[in-house]
């Protein structure tokens, strides 16, 4: 029998009516986002998000209003774009998921272990997924523009380029081993080279995203967690260093490219 | 400076012959080994590289970059650690191959230790034409043996390549489903009947 594994793209071809031919598939899918592109689900995560960032939470009973993610205290718009980025207050450069952590816990006094002991879509995460969905959706369609100027952020860059290329595990995968080339697929998966601008603009700057396969909003965090599993990788801890000179790495390669967040992904 | 350090990890899976490798990228190796935890069979000594995985992962200019000589060596090492079928038998059932071939399960932290592995193939490669879900990482393998013939230095190759694929290539993409136990003895005989038996849809 010849089961697919991507059932999602069975769910897909059957959707359309399509005739099954690799060659065809990536066509498909894109016509079913374009079908769906005023009605993406994330949109109920983007509104949840919404609400979560004015609401007083935590101990400390405040919202997010004063959360600062590089353009000001309380500023969205544009603000995922220049993201990840060095903050002076932490001296460190985060991405979107690592800075409203931050600022759950020195905003609203969340303990940061009981954060990073969640699992995805679940308890202080899921919140973090829904502020992520608001603030991304208040990017769309702008410049992916990471200022890439502090040294730290350079110094990060290039462990990011380290780590996309460091084989390890039982399989000897990297990144790389699926992400470095051009117009390679797993099965009839395209598979972005993250090393080049079109394909890192096509990765980066379409996560977040809504996954149809499994109905919920995945950040870039929870992605990057799900290659390593993939990988044949132990787990990468959430908000991790590795996770986010990936995405340093990613971002910088994905520079003045667009924002296509929420994306909507198989 | 070169220091020792012996991948335990990698001994334990291949229970082979382990290499002696250089001084880890220190940036690099920190970086991973403060970011990962393990989870399941999925420990975190799967970040300890071997020569292999070393060699391969070096950068010159952004770009994984290996000398040819090391390269050379390596290939070398990674052929000495291939163990033939000491009953001679290559072939096995092709339609048992071809569930291996599918199958892209196992090793990851949510697989169980006694799972059973598949290779993967398809994920990479063209095999059955009438699979149409096929990945394009590797070569398309279509008519394997019915373009090699069968003879001894085929059979023998073939296997090597199944077993250890890094001893043809050093830093080739396919893993080494023989060397660090990702596929039983059994399993292998079987894609080789998937590759190479006449009857196989892969022939055809």
């Amino acid at each position: 029998m010849l089961a697919s594994k991507c059932i999602a793209g069975i769910f897909l071809f059957a959707l359309l009516g399509s005739s099954v031919q690799a060659q065809t598939a990536s066509d498909d899918i894109a016509k079913y986002r374009e079908m769906l592109a005023d009605g993406n689900p994330s949109e109920l995560f983007e509104g949840a998000g919404e609400e979560l960032w004015s609401k007083p939470a935590g101990p400390k009973a405040k919202s997010f209003e004063a959360c600062d993610l590089g353009l000001g205290p309380g500023v969205v718009d544009g603000a995922f774009a220049q993201l990840p980025r060095y903050f002076k207050d932490s001296d460190r450069v985060q991405d979107l998921d690592s800075r409203l952590v931050t600022c759950m816990v020195n905003l609203q006094g969340i303990d940061r272990n009981e954060i990073l002991a969640d699992a995805f879509g679940k308890g202080h995460r899921k919140d973090l997924e829904a502020l992520a969905a608001y603030v991304v959706t208040h990017s769309k369609g702008m410049k992916i523009n990471p200022p890439m100027t502090h040294p730290k952020e350079k110094a990060l860059y290039a462990l990011g380029q380290k780590a996309f290329y460091y084989r390890g595990g039982p399989m000897d995968f990297a990144c790389a081993s699926c992400h470095g080339s051009a117009d390679k697929r797993i099965r009839l998966q395209d598979l972005a080279d993250i090393t080049t601008p079109s394909g890192a603009q096509s990765a980066w700057g379409t996560w977040p995203a809504y996954r149809v396969s499994s109905g919920e909003f995945w950040t870039m965090q929870r992605r990057l967690s799900d290659c390593f599993r993939q990988q044949r990788f132990p787990a990468p801890q959430y908000v991790s260093e590795v996770t986010i000179a990936l995405s340093m790495f990613m971002a910088a390669n994905a520079k003045g490219g667009s924002v296509q967040t929420p994306g909507l992904k198989r | 400076m070169k220091t020792l350090i012996l991948t335990s990890s990698m001994a334990l899976v291949s229970g082979l012959m382990v290499y002696p490798v250089q001084a880890q990228d220190a940036g690099v190796k920190n970086l991973m080994t403060s970011s990962f935890q393990s989870i399941g069979i999925a420990s975190v000594d799967r970040l300890d590289q071997d020569e292999t995985q070393k060699a391969c992962s070096q950068l010159k200019n952004g770009k994984p970059q290996i000398d040819s000589k090391l390269q050379s060596q390596i290939e070398k090492n990674n052929l000495k650690t291939v163990v033939y079928p000491a009953d001679a038998n290559y072939l096995g059932q092709w339609r048992e191959g071809e569930k291996v071939a599918q199958s892209g399960k196992g090793s990851t932290w949510t697989d169980k230790s006694d799972d059973v592995n598949g290779g993967s193939c398809y994920n990479c490669h063209q095999m059955d034409k009438k699979e149409i879900s096929y990945g394009n990482i590797g070569p398309s393998l279509y008519n394997y043996g019915k373009l090699r013939g069968t003879d001894e230095a085929v059979v023998k190759y073939t296997w090597a390549k199944l077993y250890n694929a890094k001893a043809f290539n050093a830093c080739s993409a396919m893993p080494r489903f023989g060397h660090f136990k990702l596929l039983t003895e059994n399993q292998l005989r079987d894609l080789m009947a998937l590759l190479l038996d006449p009857q196989s849809p892969v022939n055809q």
